[in-house]
């Protein structure tokens, strides 16, 4: 068969780069229902009439379900149950139930490892089949095989959790909540069909350091388990049966990109001043408690934006007080006297926790989340406002709260906060009470109402991942718009403007804590702005700390000025590439 | 030889617009299942066992195709007879 041939051939598939470097291993899938790990094992003589009725018994329990199912469709839909009935006939189909029956015989292999077999077969037929529509019959088959297979395997599922080998993960997509039980930094790098640059899983292997190629459309179709792979993050091309020649390039280019980030690295802990005597802050957004090495190691004056969402997705109920205060004390104190900017819970949290969910949200972007999410939850609120804190006694800490539109939003999460405080002062917990507190800005309406939020605040930092989401309607996850993405739009760079000269005027504080803070390239413009502290993934601290040092904040003033004037992303680009082009390319790291 | 006295075959168009797709095949299927012998599926020389979905559908029988419908035994006859005119109805699309 023709596919057997072009098997190994290599093969380069493009996506999107998602987090730079390159990891070179074997392929591990990771299926719809957690981990596709089909074990393959030999069954002993006196067993296989064993296994055969283990088969047969998981047929039956397969087809009593499916009969289940068609018998629940109420009377009106029944015509549109005949797919089902075809799956009914085709569970004891000859080519299927026979010749997996055949399969454990004749090879002396175990039942999953049969059918699996059988099946892959049988999409081997179905592929030369010319006519589109019978050749998506295959689907039916494979529906089939995986109702046998659930009942074949039951309770003995693979978790995605214990997934602690060396390998190169590849998945449809990677949920949140899959990342957060994946021990991620345990894995050398991953692939998936969806997802882009900015979205949640990216951020997380940017911060673990791990490459990642997203939105590849098909590749768990491509690729099989224990393929060698060659996944090259930084520009998003993923490599399949790589031949000699190839393996020996990317070796070399694995080696080289790892020498220009050691280097880069070394000069992180000078200050980031530039020519002309303007300091800026470089600080690092983390997740995970775990990346305070990581920040300390490459220079980072302190946490811009710590994430709080790990603790709620990764176990099965709300964590308590004391968990967290543990957390929030060991980055404090890790990083004081630098200071620590605590995020509230950016999450949904009924989402979040298993089994709490009551309904789907259509449109989670926009639904109810993060400070909307808390407001209606006080109680959940005020554990983690309390844990805060009890963390401030510590070290250097504000606190910051995210997705707020309105001003009233902003009222009551301060009121919670006096409550929080209250209640620890009457149990004369020691803590400080005169912390900065700051909103996130990253709503459209709040870029608007910045003049009247300043008052109720300390500090803005703006968000720009979800400010260019919700300014330019644009899911970041979504491939076909994800390259409209981009923090150069002329709009986001006149609201980043806008928040900076309202925050100058009111006199508070104005940082940025989102992607853009974290591109070398974006720093001429930053300057220009004047913003004084920005927050990125702790491995982008050094290029951005070596861009700041080379450049003027009088020069910046000035380009900002011409940079406002453009109308397109791509006039933005080339007047700051015509004006800091050399710079940018002695510094970047690209290949 | 006796066998091919015993066979009995049959010309056939596909005029359903999907052709020999997932329920057609199924149908075909079911019928074939209460032969006595074997109940075959020609098409451009390549003959499969009617009483498989899976096997129909590997045919790739678009509308308009011609397939040969034979059975070994004389007394699948009326097993004959009742695809023939599920097919000949268009499978009651």
């Amino acid at each position: 068969m023709t596919a057997i041939e072009t098997e190994d051939k290599e093969m380069r598939l493009y996506g999107i780069g998602a987090s730079p470097g390159i990891c070179i291993g074997k392929a591990y899938l990771v299926g719809k229902e957690g981990v596709d790990v089909i074990k393959k094992y030999h069954i002993a003589e006196s067993r296989l009439q064993n296994e055969v009725n283990r088969f047969k018994i998981a047929v039956e329990k397969a087809k009593k379900e499916l009969q289940g199912i068609i018998e629940n469709i109420p009377q009106e839909l029944r015509e549109h149950a005949y797919i089902l009935e075809t799956h009914m006939v085709l569970f004891k189909d000859k080519l299927l139930y026979e010749k997996t029956i055949e399969t454990i015989e004749n090879e002396h292999i175990n039942a999953e490892w049969a059918l699996k077999k059988v099946v892959s077969n049988l999409k081997a037929m179905f592929h030369n089949i010319q006519d589109s529509y019978l050749k998506e019959r295959v689907d039916d088959i494979v529906h089939v095989s995986e109702r046998i297979m659930l009942n074949l395997v039951g309770a003995e599922t693979v978790n995605i959790a214990d997934i602690d080998k060396r390998v190169i993960l590849v998945a449809h997509d990677l949920s949140p909540a899959d990342t957060s039980q994946i021990q991620l930094e345990k894995i050398m790098g991953f692939i998936t069909d969806r997802g882009g640059r900015a979205s949640h899983t990216g951020i997380i292997a940017r911060s673990l350091e791990i490459p990642a190629v997203m939105g590849l459309d098909n590749v768990t179709a491509i690729i099989k388990n224990d393929d060698i792979i060659i996944v090259d993050g930084t520009s998003g091309i993923v490599i399949v049966h790589p031949t000699e020649d190839t393996l020996k390039d990317y070796f070399r280019r694995k080696i080289n990109y790892e020498a220009y980030q050691e280097s880069i690295n070394r000069d992180g802990h000078l200050l980031a001043e530039t020519v002309d005597g303007f300091s800026v802050q470089v600080m690092a957004n983390i997740e995970l408690s775990e990346e305070i090495a990581s920040v300390i190691d490459h220079g980072g004056d302190g946490i811009g934006l710590y994430r709080t969402e790990f603790q709620y997705l990764s176990s099965a109920f709300f964590p308590s007080e004391d968990e967290l205060f543990e957390k929030y004390k060991a980055v404090v104190e890790a990083i004081a006297p630098k200071p620590v900017v605590i995020r509230t819970l950016d999450i949904n949290g009924d989402k979040a926790i298993a089994d709490t969910s009551e309904f789907d949200e259509t449109n989670p972007a926009l639904g109810l989340r993060a400070i909307r999410y808390c407001l209606k939850n006080p109680d959940v609120f005020k554990t983690q406002l309390r844990a805060i804190l009890r963390a401030t006694a510590f070290g250097n800490v504000r606190i910051l709260f995210p997705m707020i539109s309105t001003c009233e939003e902003v009222r009551e999460a301060r009121r919670i906060l006096d409550e929080a405080a209250d209640s620890l002062e009457k149990e004369g917990v020691v803590f400080k009470r005169n912390i900065e507190v700051g909103i996130m800005i990253e709503v459209p309406s709040a870029v608007i109402m910045a003049d009247v939020l300043a008052q109720y605040v300390d500090f803005f930092s703006i968000g720009t991942n979800d400010l260019i989401q919700y300014s330019l309607a644009i899911d970041r996850d979504n491939k076909d718009v994800a390259h409209l993405y981009h923090p150069l739009n002329p709009a986001i760079l006149r609201m980043v403007k806008h928040v900076a000269d309202v925050a100058r005027e009111k006199g508070i504080k104005v940082y940025m804590c989102g992607e853009m803070a974290g591109d070398p390239i974006h720093i001429p413009i930053l300057l220009g702005l004047e913003m004084v502290e920005l927050s990125m993934n702790p491995q982008a601290i050094p290029a951005v700390k070596s861009m700041i040092r080379a450049l003027k904040v009088e020069d910046a003033r000035r380009l900002m000025k011409d940079i406002l004037k453009q109308t397109d992303v791509k006039d933005v680009l080339k007047l700051l590439q015509d004006n800091y082009g050399t710079i940018i390319s002695e510094k970047m790291y690209t290949e | 030889m006796d066998n091919t006295l015993r066979e009995i075959s049959r010309d056939l168009k596909i005029i359903n617009d999907l052709g020999l797709h997932a329920r057609a095949a199924a149908m075909i299927a079911k019928l074939a299942q209460n032969a006595k012998a074997k109940v075959w599926i020609i098409k451009d020389g390549e003959k499969v066992d009617a009483s498989s979905v899976i096997d129909i559908l590997t045919l790739a029988c678009v509308k308009d195709s011609k397939v040969q419908l034979r059975i070994d035994d004389r007394l699948d006859l009326d097993v004959l007879n009742d695809i023939v005119e599920l097919v000949e109805s268009g499978f009651g699309e």
